[in-house]
This record gives C-alpha cells, structure tokens and sequence, in this order.
C-alpha cells in the first residue's frame, strides 16, 4: 500500500479550505460536535438517497453513495456550491483512489437542497495535481501546527473561537 | 438550538422515552428536549434510569450530582468522544517537564491573582498585586506556588468585611462553613468546579492531568486548576450581588451540623444568579463577538490547547472590563 492511500477525502476537502483546520482535523482535534452547519450537513446526508447504499468505507475513505451499474457510481452529497474547489478535489480523490484499484467508476457531486448534480471526471491533470496534493497533506500533517491566518470564511467554521481566542 | 443548563432542586426521576428525557416528581412530568440540555446540576434524591443515562451519554451530556447539603459528590461523565492522542502526550508531557509545569502552574495563580485585583479595584480598595506576583516568580517549586495562592486569597478574603454590607466574613472555614459568607463560597466553589468539567468535557483536555493542583489529588484535578481563575469573576462577585442587593438573607440559611449551609430558598437563589452569570455576556476582543462568561471557560480550554501544541504560549484570562 502506498502512503498515500492513508488521506482521508475529508482531509483532501480541507487542504482547500485551511490548512490549520486540515492539521487539526488530522490529529483528531475536531470541534465540529457543536457547530449548526455540520450538523446540517449530517442531517442532509442522512434524510437524501435513502434507498441507496451509504457510508461505504473502502480503506481510510468513505463514500456517501455507491451506486452499482456498468460502472460504478460514487456520489458526494454537499449542502452548498460554496467551496465547490474543495468539493470536486474530494470527489476526484475517490475516483482516484477507485483508479488505484482498478475500479471503473464515475464520480458525481449532488447538491440536494438546489436538486443538481455535477459530473466529475478525473483526467491526467487532475491526476497529477492530486498527486500532488497528497504529499503537500502529508507533509502538513506531520509539521508543526501551520498558524491560523484570518479571511472571511473564519466566522462559518467550527475551529474559529479556537484559533482566534 | 441553545443548549442550556438544568438545574433539578426537587426530588424525583429522570426518565427516557424515545428521544426525550422527561423530569417526572409529584407534581407531574415534565420533557427536557435532549438537545436543549448542554449539563444537568442535581440537588435533590434523584433517581435515574440506564436507558436515560445512555441518551445522555450519547449526546455528550454531563450529570453533576450535589447531596442534600449541597456538597458535590461526584458527576456523571460521558464516555470521552474527543480523543486525541497526540494531545494527551503533549499534556502529560507539559506536566513531566518540571519548567513547562511550574510555567503553567504560575499562570493559573497569576490568572487568579489579576482577576482578585479586579474585582477588589471595582469597590476601589488596592490589593497587593505586584508583591504576590513577585512571590509567584520566585517560587521555585509547586508547594510554593500554591503557597502563594493561598496568601493571596487571606489577603483577598480580608476585605470581604468592607465590601458585603450584611453578614459577617471574618475568615475563610470549610467542612463545615462557619457562617453564611463561607457556605456561599463552598456551594458557588463546587458550582464552579461541575461548570469547569462540563467545558473539558468539550475539549479534548484530559480532565486528570493538572498542573498547580497534583493529579493523584483527588476526581478531576484540571477542573480544579482552571476553576481557580475564574471564582473571582462567577463565584465571588455572585456573593456580593446576592447580599448588598439583599437578595438573600439570614432565612435562607440553615444550621445545623456545626456549620451553617444554604437552606432550599437559599440554594435556588443562589443557582439562579449563577446561572444569570454564566450566560453574562461580553464583547471578546480578538473574536469580535459576544461570548457568556461561562464560554470564557472553554475559551480557556482551547488556550490551554493551543500552548500544549506550542502554537500559542498560554496567558490566563484577566477580566477585562
């Protein structure tokens, strides 16, 4: 197994977002237990696509819904487009790591709330720059605390009282 | 939705029916939605049901028990959900190295020493600061540390006499308080200590490991060490409003047992005005928000935190208003 294949695709979803929230989340000091958005976000996982398999845990990684067909179907469940960078990395990451396998599959991104769907597809490019990506996370993941640097999406998180206080 | 603190005063059950936990004593049933629960404080006989027990659990609620006297007994503390190895080394760690301990130690009594000063300054009477921290940065062990609280606290308990405009203070006794003044400052100190927990609770602090207080102490030693800070601010100044606002009085007292203990009345006045204090809130300087007072403890937490992860060196909280 390569190293890589340890990165949670939640991890992958922070590297775009913090890189103070991905090092925390990392060493499991999570604060998400009391923040409305998350619990939000659970609630949509759990009441969307009740018919279809869920949480299915492949390694370190665990897809919302697999669907099984001619090729397999992951798909990603989010509440909103905002931060969609973050979102389509960590949808990549799965069919990447499906790829790895030897598994065909399609990636899809739902958004319940506004009922679309975006087809994600995992080209060359995006291959490589996930390579990428994978080792600039490992190598967060085993520094220092990277410090907390303000921008406007602080307010909406979980971790903001602590890095601000 | 908010969560808030329950306080049971009277006798009876706590039971489970589906999702909802229900109060149930000789005057009805009443539902406490479960995710409106952020701790429960209990003084009365209160029987609780396993089923109950594991929906509190499962939310992360903590149950703090009082006995009748209105001494703490010991709480209900979920299993722990925010585990990080990591942080548990680097806390054990901090607490190992003899530096890093005194450094922390001597934070927690400088903290508790500026917010004396606060609270005696608003009643304008100087309170020998400089002198206790120069005690505290000379002292070169953890007894001497402590001792240095312990002066500090004599002296800060000697105005009491000049800022309570009824009862009489004259000095600090416990097991049993002797009079009125000190059975307000046991029951607001084992108050603090259950409000402190619930906040580690939160966090992924290991609620044994302490600094100025030693672990093999007793329960859970950190409560104790970041509860020191803080009694100034929610448990002292809470005495001071319920006597010069004559909100409590002799009748709400009872002596027995050679000692003198807050009576029912007593009891629930002075929850209520604890309570009032913990959901104080004021505007944070860094975070440009408001927070509760009782947030300031868990703010606290996460300083603690951060300082264990060397991200940011730890200062103790100091009123600053």
């Amino acid at each position: 197994m390569i190293p890589e294949m340890y990165i949670r695709g939640t991890q992958v979803n922070y590297y775009f977002i913090c890189k103070t929230k991905l090092w925390l989340f990392s060493h499991n000091i999570t604060m998400e237990q009391e923040s409305d958005a998350v619990n939000l976000g659970k609630l949509l996982h759990e009441e969307t696509f009740r018919r279809d398999e869920k949480d299915v845990q492949i390694g370190p990684i665990s897809i919302d819904i697999i669907r099984k067909g001619d090729v397999l179907e992951i798909r990603e469940v989010k509440k909103s487009k905002s931060l969609m960078e973050a979102h389509v990395y960590q949808t990549l990451y799965y069919l990447y790591y499906m790829h790895k396998f030897g598994i065909k599959a399609k990636g899809i991104l739902s958004f319940p709330k506004s009922r679309e769907n975006i087809e994600i597809k995992l080209g060359e490019e995006e291959k490589e720059k996930l390579e990428r990506i994978l080792e600039d996370i490992q190598r967060i993941v085993a520094g220092d605390m990277p410090p907390p640097t303000r921008s406007k999406i602080c307010k909406r998180c979980a971790y903001f009282e602590f890095c601000f206080s | 939705m908010k969560k808030r603190n329950y306080y049971i005063l009277s006798d009876g059950h706590l039971k489970r029916h589906e999702n909802t936990i229900y109060f149930e004593n000789k005057d009805g049933k009443r539902p406490i939605p479960i995710n409106t629960i952020y701790a429960i404080y209990s003084f009365g006989s209160l029987t609780v049901t396993s089923q109950s027990l594991s929906l509190l659990a499962k939310e992360g609620v903590s149950v703090h028990f009082f006995n009748r006297h209105g001494f703490y007994t010991g709480s209900f503390y979920p299993r722990e959900t925010l585990i990080s190895g990591d942080m548990t080394v680097k806390q054990v760690q901090h607490h190992l190295e003899d530096k890093e301990r005194m450094y922390i130690a001597k934070a927690f009594v400088e903290g508790s020493v500026r917010n004396m000063e606060k609270v005696l300054s608003y009643y304008d009477i100087d309170f020998n600061t400089d002198e206790f921290l120069g005690m505290l940065y000379d002292a070169g062990n953890i007894p001497e540390v402590m001792g240095v609280e312990a002066s500090a606290r004599t002296e800060y308990y000697s105005h009491f006499d000049g800022i309570l405009k009824h009862f009489k203070f004259e000095r600090r006794t416990r097991m049993p308080p002797e009079n009125e003044v000190n059975a307000m400052i046991s029951f607001g100190n084992s108050l603090l200590y259950s409000t402190v927990l619930s906040e580690i609770y939160n966090t992924q602090l290991n609620p044994t490991i302490s600094f100025l207080h030693e672990p093999a102490e007793r329960r859970f030693s950190l409560a104790l060490d970041i509860a020191e800070i803080f009694k100034p601010l929610l448990v002292d100044r809470t005495i001071f409003h319920l006597v010069n606002k004559r909100i409590i009085n002799e009748d709400d007292f009872t002596g027995e047992l050679n000692g003198v203990l807050l009576s029912d009345s007593g009891r629930r006045k002075f929850i209520s005005a604890y309570n009032e204090k913990l959901n104080t809130t004021i505007k944070h300087r860094s975070l440009m928000r408001n927070v509760s007072y009782q947030r300031l403890i868990r703010l606290e937490c996460y300083k603690l935190v951060k300082h264990f992860l060397g991200v940011t060196k730890y200062r103790p909280f100091v009123i600053w208003w």
